[in-house]
């Protein structure tokens, strides 16, 4: 009788266990696993990346705003690096900025600030809330990541973009995002996702990411890297795994 | 009557309490006569929700204390007018870390109430335990169960071992309004989710609407853990909790 019922019990925590790699195995294949499943609270950050992105598999919009909604005070979060080469290329207007391209790439190629202004431009009136609880509403202008990622024709393996902004020593924590950070192509070809160069119908202000910026609608203040220099494009996370906080912390 | 339950209760060890020993109150006289006190998937999933809402409460002060300012509309921050300043010192950084910590323990609440909700419809738990009887609807038998409760006595349900009637609106309120409502108050901020169904922020008044009716629901929750956790001690609670493991009265039937 004992032994049935140990038998019955293996052959199902055997199917079971093999159902579930197999689960697994298909959702990562569909881009329902992210990159941090395995750390501590990994369980949940899985359920949730994977049902949202079930959820908003059809380019689901966010929200957009009258002009007339646009705050009169933003908040800034993370000002300007304080470094001599940032401070240098502000006061010059970033005419020696350059945003470089490298990864899974056809055409490893660098812009200019003019070069991107160039390109179709679009604004988009949205809610930009930081993970803290506040929030604001800006119009951002720029141009369509998945326009850029195009023109640079990245390879079909692609599978997430990483940020890389100035280098700012002085932050330490994780409080303020200076460093790198990354997106899967979801939220990359999404179509309010944008490299902003503009904001309130002016220049990119210093404090809130100059010269270039990430701007992503469906995604709190903090995954939108500000003071971008290289975007890469890869096929795999294991070199670029952030430290406190989740990685895609989309809720 | 309860035929799913009859081959736990047939252990000769736990004796019944006599029927007669007891005052009858409305409908949950039923539990008189049978020695498991609560089903299985009441026990199972009151432990997922008693996790969850404790790694949700402290999680969710970690975000809270990020930013203890409270709004209403769409926008709000240090520079705008609040509608509450609540009295907690304003720490940056626990949010970082408290984020991923309150998702997880989210599924927790989310899976026990779709659990608990179906199970309680298939067993009719909700209907037999959870939903009052229609003469205990008076405001007389409600307002005595609370009076006595203020005055630290038991009831005479209490001693039968059902849901009083203010138990049982209780627990329909935080099953069908708090749960839901805290879910939703959650959802709501998530700019994934009001992409698919913008509905569940705008009928709020607004992304900063939603994170104040976050705060309420949450209140609220931790006002009834708090009564909660009381109650428990008045009726008593070593053998209350023993019965939300095992599921058995403890030997004699008694309370105490």
């Amino acid at each position: 009788m004992s032994t049935i019922l140990t038998r019955r019990a293996l052959v199902t925590a055997g199917l079971t266990t093999a159902a579930s790699a197999a689960g697994i195995t298909a959702a990562a294949r569909y881009g329902l696993i992210p990159s941090d499943y395995g750390t501590l609270f990994g369980a949940g950050e899985t359920l949730t990346y994977s049902t949202q992105r079930l959820l908003t598999s059809g380019h689901s919009l966010a929200r957009e705003f009258k002009r007339s909604d646009i705050s009169r005070a933003p908040i800034v979060n993370g000002p300007a690096p304080p470094d001599d080469a940032f401070q240098r290329s502000a006061s010059d207007g970033f005419k020696d900025w350059r945003l470089q391209f490298e990864g899974l790439i056809e055409r490893p190629v660098s812009f200019t600030l003019e070069e991107l202004r160039n390109m179709p431009s679009e604004s988009h009136i949205v809610l930009h809330a930081c993970e803290q609880g506040w929030s604001y509403i800006a119009e951002w202008t720029g141009v369509r990541l998945s326009y850029v990622l195009n023109f640079v024709k990245t390879r079909p393996e692609a599978r997430y973009v990483v940020f890389m902004p100035y280098p700012n020593p002085q932050q330490t924590t994780g409080i303020i995002r200076v460093q790198w950070d990354s997106i899967d192509m979801a939220d990359a070809l999404h179509p309010q996702t944008i490299l902003a160069y503009g904001m309130n119908r002016e220049a990119l202000p210093a404090d809130f990411g100059a010269p270039l910026r990430l701007r992503m609608s469906r995604q709190l203040g903090w995954k939108n890297t500000k003071y971008l220099t290289r975007i890469l494009v890869t096929d795999r996370m294991n070199l670029y795994r952030k430290g406190a906080g989740t990685w895609y912390g989309g809720i | 009557m309860r035929t799913g339950l009859s081959s736990a209760s047939l252990d000769a060890s736990v004796p019944a309490i006599p029927i007669s020993d007891v005052p009858v109150v409305g409908v949950g006289a039923r539990w008189t006569t049978q020695s498991l006190r609560h089903l299985a998937i009441v026990r199972v999933t009151h432990w997922v929700f008693a996790t969850g809402v404790l790694g949700l409460i402290a999680s969710g002060s970690g975000i809270l204390i990020s930013h203890p300012r409270l709004y209403w509309g769409e926008t709000g921050s240090v520079a705008m007018p609040s509608l509450v300043d609540l009295p907690l010192p304003m720490i940056i950084g626990p949010s970082v870390w408290n984020r991923p910590i309150h998702f997880f323990f989210a599924w927790f609440l989310v899976l026990g109430v779709l659990a608990y909700v179906s199970a309680s419809i298939t067993t009719q738990h909700l209907l037999k335990d959870l939903l009052p009887a229609k003469e205990d609807l008076r405001w007389r038998p409600i307002l005595n169960v609370i009076w006595d409760h203020l005055r630290w006595r038991r009831t005479a349900s209490d001693e039968t071992w059902t849901y009083n009637v203010v138990q049982r609106l209780t627990y329909l309120i935080v099953l069908f309004v708090l749960f839901p409502g805290i879910v939703w108050t959650g959802l709501a901020m998530s700019f994934a989710i009001t992409s698919v169904f913008p509905f569940l922020v705008t009928v709020l008044g607004g992304h900063q609407s939603a994170r104040t009716l976050h705060f309420v629901f949450a209140s609220l929750l931790l006002m009834f853990l708090i009564v909660h956790i009381a109650m428990l001690c008045l009726v008593g609670f070593r053998a209350h909790v023993g019965a939300m493991i095992t599921g058995r009265i403890p030997k004699g039937g008694s309370t105490q």
